[in-house]
């Protein structure tokens, strides 16, 4: 291979007798390039984050804390690369939270129905799946706008979530829920380990299929990828379904963390989910994405909030961090290219 | 048909296909042929019919009387796949190309190779890579990188990958609606060169363009469509601007004007 790939400027790529000083031009260039920062501006400002916290709390780098925010974020985590798949395709999903509430009282309907757990998670998954599913059939069969027919969703979802449970939570006393909440794989917890996971499947399939490539081009030009060849509705369907089959293992997690399935609306897990994909820096405008980002963006807002809360900031300034911390890497993200 | 074939077999053959959509008919009783090795050009006035024709041709219409021959066999394609399938490609004007991706992805986008084993299959991307740069480099295409994303490239790079895209599967015939229209001068001359190479290697080029002085330039063989019929058809070499202008406007004397703005000194 020849010159360096983003190299602008043949001279640095001649005259480089020496590996160390054309690496090290080219780090300088490229930490004064304003492209830099938007396409890693989720990671630095959880670095940034970090450090900051880190140098207010003696508290929020101990190994504990540490965990406990990986254990908060990690459903934020799921939800968040199933929004990716919709967000990078040009769509949006806004059922997702009433998915994942949907899910989650159908497993404990099922467990208080006396059906083994196994039985009750696959009916749980079943039913975030169908709700994708049918999301994606609406928006691609029908050519409906994505935010009506999910905005739709989240109201029929979270409806039946009310109805199957008679709107009163149901407690769910099972070992192997309490294992994935409380038991560890080596270091990481299990429900930490089933989100890393999840993210390492989600970056293997978005890059490194020809599913991915296709999802990546119906987003960023679907009449050209549609000239290709490639089926845009059936990459359609199953970014909703794949969105739904993420609310429902959401789902899951929340029923195994709180020990019981709410027909509560999780309206700040699907507004969370939105801004970790934008904090991530996957367009809203489609074709552009990565799974690292949005899973940056989810622990970035749970360290964000984990912070503010050991520094004793009230409750109530947390959502005006979080609005402004979105808003704010929105604007940095104006300088990618 | 005023032009004798002189190659034995014409890649395409045409014969007296119709298009009509509603009560409007877009192409009547159209005949043309390209043949392999050659520049065939389609000029015309707006609506006179080429773009239909040619999508008639690529599988993205399907017309409603007439025969489309590819190599002798008579095809009819239902989708722009099938065509594909057999050999035709098209050059979009500006939907051709993914602007996020690669111009590796681009040039295999829905041609992705794979490696694995059953249902589960990754990409070769390494692969794709070391082949996207051999069929730019077999081209002489000029692009930064296989790996830049094809948005930061300038417009005459992107027609170049997107007919590299269109010549690198094995195709009989290349078809291009307008492909320098966006381009500045260097970069038309650019594309235009690339077109050449095409035809040197022996494919069938046929391109619709609006500019007589890049028909004259580039094509070997012109067809002139009015009114959505094919009306007349020349030998490039043995044609003038003048011909051409009056062909198209269907002027019964050669025009004195060559075509375009006359500006005052």
């Amino acid at each position: 291979m020849a010159a360096p790939t983003r190299d602008r400027e043949p001279r640095q790529a001649d005259a480089a007798p020496s590996r160390a000083p054309a690496w090290t031009a080219r780090a300088r260039r490229t930490v004064r390039d304003p492209a830099f920062w938007a396409d890693w501006t989720v990671v630095v400002a959880l670095i940034v984050l970090v450090v900051v916290f880190a140098s207010l709390s003696d508290v929020f780098l101990t190994a504990g804390n540490v965990e406990s925010i990986l254990v908060a974020s990690s459903i934020l985590v799921v939800l968040a690369i199933g929004q990716t798949a919709v967000v990078a395709t040009a769509g949006i999903d806004l059922s997702l939270g009433s998915i994942l509430t949907v899910s989650s009282v159908v497993l404990g309907w099922a467990h208080a129905g006396g059906m083994g757990i196994a039985v009750a998670c696959l009916l749980c998954v079943a039913t975030g799946l169908l709700a994708g599913t049918i999301n994606g059939l609406v928006v691609a069969r029908g050519k409906i706008t994505d935010f009506i027919v999910t905005l739709g969703m989240l109201s029929v979802a979270y409806g039946a979530a009310l109805v199957i449970s008679d709107g009163r939570p149901v407690r769910v006393q099972d070992q192997f829920l309490l294992t994935l909440t409380t038991g560890s794989l080596g270091p990481l917890r299990y429900n930490v380990a089933l989100a890393a996971l999840v993210a390492v499947l989600g970056h293997v399939v978005l890059f490194h299929t020809r599913f991915g490539t296709h999802l990546l081009a119906t987003g960023g030009a679907p009449e050209a990828a549609r000239a290709a060849g490639v089926d845009v509705a059936r990459v359609k369907i199953a970014v909703y379904a794949i969105s739904g089959l993420m609310g429902a293992i959401g789902g899951i997690l929340l029923t195994a963390r709180v020990g019981a399935a709410e027909p509560t609306t999780a309206t700040t897990l699907l507004l969370n989910s939105v801004a970790a994909v934008v904090l991530g820096g996957v367009s809203l405008f489609g074709g552009r994405g990565s799974i690292l980002g949005p899973v940056a963006g989810a622990l970035l807002l749970t360290a964000l909030i984990n912070g503010l809360t050991l520094l004793a900031v009230s409750q109530f300034w947390q959502p005006i961090a979080v609005g402004l911390v979105v808003i704010v890497s929105a604007l940095m993200m104006r300088f990618r290219r | 048909m005023s032009v004798a074939d002189t190659t034995p077999e014409p890649t395409l053959v045409v014969q007296h296909v119709s298009k009509s959509f509603g009560s409007v008919t877009a192409v009547q009783d159209a005949s043309l042929s390209a043949g392999a090795g050659e520049v065939t050009a389609i000029i015309g006035d707006n609506g006179a019919g080429k773009s239909t024709l040619i999508k008639c041709v690529s599988g993205v219409h399907r017309s409603d009387a007439g025969e489309v021959c590819l190599d002798g066999h008579p095809v009819g394609f239902a989708s722009p796949e099938e065509g594909r399938a057999r050999g035709i490609e098209t050059v979009y004007q500006d939907l051709a190309l993914v602007d996020d991706l690669a111009v590796w992805q681009n040039l295999f986008l829905n041609r992705e190779r794979t490696r694995g084993a059953g249902p589960i299959r990754f990409l070769d991307r390494q692969g794709m890579q070391r082949e996207a740069e051999s069929m730019l480099q077999r081209l002489d295409v000029d692009v930064p990188s296989v790996r830049e994303r094809v948005r930061r490239l300038s417009g005459g790079q992107r027609q170049a990958v997107a007919i590299c895209r269109a010549a690198g599967w094995g195709s009989r015939l290349v078809i291009m609606d307008e492909p320098t229209a966006a381009l500045g001068v260097r970069e038309t001359a650019r594309v235009e060169e690339l077109i050449r190479r095409l035809r040197d290697d022996g494919l069938a080029v046929l391109v619709i363009s609006h500019n007589f002085d890049q028909v004259l330039r580039l094509s070997d063989r012109v067809w002139i469509m009015r009114q959505g019929r094919v009306v007349d058809g020349f030998r490039t070499a043995e044609t003038s601007a003048e011909e051409l202008v009056a062909a198209v406007t269907g002027a019964q004397r050669a025009a004195n004007q060559p075509r375009g703005r006359s500006q005052q000194p």
